[in-house]
């Protein structure tokens, strides 16, 4: 009996270490164009596993296919989580070549546009179908309400998925943190700069905590 | 757009007037995603404003989302505007309808336009407007 018990305790030890080290859990890093998912992304994956992720760039749309970082492993109080991050490319309803046409040549803008829009539709693709818990990327010196944000943030609620709203660009002097406590007042938001790794130990502190 | 028809079998708008399609609740009800889908892009393709009474799920919007992306082409299509206006009002009741676990019935007023011809769909808690332009 006390065997058995243990025996059976110890098997379910073995799967559960085997389960979590076969699946980490996929964190999708979502928001629209702009808002610092790459650079959030580049700076956790170089914080604790040495390498980037992906491009930043001032231009919208500089991510257009989705990229998976795989076992990141963050530690936080003694407790340790593995992770899949995904950067995603910024979600629009709407893009306009026309756009970029002042930073690249027409052809150019018209390649990147198209790019963007297969990238947003594999963005939402992965939402539904391969992330278990989203980072909500916003520029806190931007107006949060918008409607691609509160449709998204609707389409993570209607799937149950874990989110932590990341007030991001705190450095700039525009920057509301509050706007945007307000604004999702359902979910935590956390304020950062990823640019310059303002307040990262509390980035880490809920990742470890949410997501662990 | 010449190809897109519209769900119902309406004249296609003139040369220098803007189509509203209004669409009741009760007509939605019975249709499934992908009809809704095409019949608010065919209008929006057709330069028409769709307002749907009842609005979309979440899982309706991610999809209009994806199905708009693969629509759009340059100097033809960029995409819509959207803008949904929740009946039963305010930040805070909808968290209380979230926490007793009404939200995804929840029906909101849902105006889509052509991103190319609406220059401002402004919100506020109790107005949304839009600027049409006719070309
Ligand atoms: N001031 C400031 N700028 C930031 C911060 N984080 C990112 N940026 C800048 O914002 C711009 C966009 O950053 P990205 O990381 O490329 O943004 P993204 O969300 O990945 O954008 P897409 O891939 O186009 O959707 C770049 O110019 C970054 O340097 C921040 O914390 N503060
Ligand atoms: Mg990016």
């Amino acid at each position: 009996m006390g065997l058995f018990t243990e025996l059976k305790d110890s098997i379910s030890r073995v799967t559960d270490r085997l389960f979590s080290e076969q699946e980490p859990k996929r964190i999708g890093i979502y928001g629209p164009p702009n808002a610092g998912k790459t650079t959030l992304a580049n700076r956790i994956a170089r914080d604790w596993t040495g390498d980037a992720i992906g491009t930043e760039s001032h231009v919208p749309h500089e991510t257009r296919r989705a990229r998976r970082k795989e076992d990141v492993e963050i530690e936080r109080n003694g407790k340790t989580v593995t992770i899949d991050i995904v950067d995603t490319p910024g979600v629009t309803t709407k893009v306009d070549y026309e756009e970029f046409t002042d930073e690249m040549e027409e052809d150019d803008a018209i390649r990147r546009s198209r790019e963007a829009t297969e990238g947003v539709a594999e963005a939402m693709h992965w939402l539904r179908e391969d992330v278990d818990g989203v980072i909500y990327v916003l520029d806190s010196a931007e107006d949060p309400i918008t409607q691609v944000n509160t449709m998204l943030i609707g389409i993570i609620e209607s799937r149950d998925l874990p989110v932590l709203i990341f007030a991001n660009k705190i450095d700039l002097d525009d920057s509301s943190v509050k706007r945007i406590e307000d604004a999702f007042p359902q979910h935590k938001t956390i304020p950062l700069s990823a640019k310059e790794g303002e307040n990262m130990d509390e980035v880490y502190e809920n990742i470890a905590e949410y997501f662990g | 757009m010449p190809t897109a028809t519209n769900a119902d079998d309406s004249d296609p708008p003139d040369s220098d007037g803007v189509q509203i399609d209004l669409i009741s609740g009760e007509r939605m009800d019975s249709m499934a995603t992908m009809e809704k889908i095409r019949m608010i892009l065919d209008g929006v393709h057709d330069g028409n404003i769709v307002i749907l009474e009842e609005g979309l799920t979440p899982d309706e919007e991610s999809r209009l989302i994806e199905v708009t992306m693969s629509e759009i082409s340059p100097d033809e299509f960029n995409g819509i505007e959207i803008e949904t206006y929740p009946k039963s009002e305010t930040r805070d009741s909808s968290l209380l309808g979230r926490l007793m676990g009404s939200d995804e019935t929840e029906a909101k007023l849902t105006v889509i336009g052509p991103a190319n011809q609406i220059e401002t769909l402004h919100k506020d808690e109790t107005l949304i407007s839009a600027l049409v332009s006719r070309d």
